[in-house]
């Protein structure tokens, strides 16, 4: 352990701003990516299922 | 067991559904543990200081972005080759997994870059190969949503990507066949490591989390994609529902 305390930690020696920055990016990238999917899901789902029902509403009239 | 059976979409999406969960239970956990190792256990670089600990994410992400394209370009030849819809669906699952990593590569190697060299950017073989790689995840990507027939679709965009994999070794070898301002190869296949353990040990363990995030993310996609190109499917639905529609029909 080389950190005496947390801002020792987050000042990263003076490279803080690259480090800190590089790992929010990447972190945010993936969080955009798994949310993205969840709603593409979500949405593929919605339509399947009204094609499913329109489709026997159809077929019931 | 029959594993060629999976080659179905109705029988991989439900095993891609239960793998799922697996895949990104375990890629959370390693993230957390290569982090931990990352930023608590790897000492201090004696040349570059704190800045190098950018590695953690910089070097899995690059390597990602060069591993995905090479498994993208495989499904495409398989695709092609027994013309099978489920390889064609994965390797459209891939791109832009692939391309998100490509251009995490560039911008974490920019904020490398900066501190280490006093640049953001150079022109130099390595950079310019792999940004030339983010245009090709962007150029199969467009060519599939430019072409409404889903099947030229998936050829063309098979064809372009199969073409575009000269490019891989050439990011690869790069650092070796030209002089660059990149730093050569850390981890070697030949000459073993030249980096302390414990900051090898992160690296590869971030390395192996981004694998199974991939591999989470890109499954997800997949079904997505299975969704959403046969708009009507049964098989996920609850069995009240698909039972009615069977009746119905």
């Amino acid at each position: 352990m080389q950190w005496g305390s947390a801002s020792d930690f987050f000042a990263m020696g003076g490279y803080g701003l690259y480090v800190w920055t590089s790992f929010i990016a990447t972190a945010l990238c993936m969080g955009w990516e798994v949310l993205a999917l969840w709603r593409r899901r979500a949405a593929a789902r919605a339509e399947q299922r009204a094609a499913l029902l329109g489709g026997m509403d159809e077929t019931a009239t | 067991m029959n594993w060629s059976k999976y080659s179905a979409p109705q029988a991989f999406y439900p095993l891609a559904g239960r793998l799922i969960p697996w895949f990104s239970v375990m890629a959370v956990a390693l993230m957390g543990v290569g982090l931990y190792m990352g930023f608590f256990v790897a000492p201090t670089d004696f040349q570059q200081g704190e800045s190098y600990r950018i590695i953690f994410v910089h070097v899995p992400a690059a390597w990602m972005s060069m591993f995905l394209y090479v498994v993208m370009a495989i499904w495409a030849g398989v695709g092609m080759g027994l013309n099978a819809r489920l390889s064609f669906m994965m390797a459209q699952a891939i791109a832009p997994t692939g391309a998100m990593f490509t251009f995490l590569a560039l911008l974490t190697g920019a904020m490398w870059g900066k501190p280490t060299w006093g640049a953001w950017w150079v022109w130099d073989a390595r950079l310019t190969s792999e940004l030339i790689l983010l245009f090709q995840y962007a150029g199969v990507m467009l060519l599939r949503t430019s072409i409404d027939d889903m099947r030229r679709a998936d050829r063309s965009s098979a064809v372009f990507s199969l073409v575009g994999v000269v490019n891989v070794p050439i990011i690869y070898y790069s650092v070796q066949w030209w002089n660059t301002l990149h730093q050569g190869a850390s981890v070697s296949m030949s000459t073993g490591s030249k980096m302390a353990a414990t900051m090898l040990m992160a690296m590869l363990i971030m390395t192996v989390a981004f694998w199974l995030y991939s591999i989470a993310v890109i499954l997800a996609r997949v079904r997505c994609i299975v969704v959403e190109r046969d708009s009507l499917l049964v098989w996920d639905e609850k069995p009240a529902v698909s039972q009615e529609v069977v009746e119905v029909r």
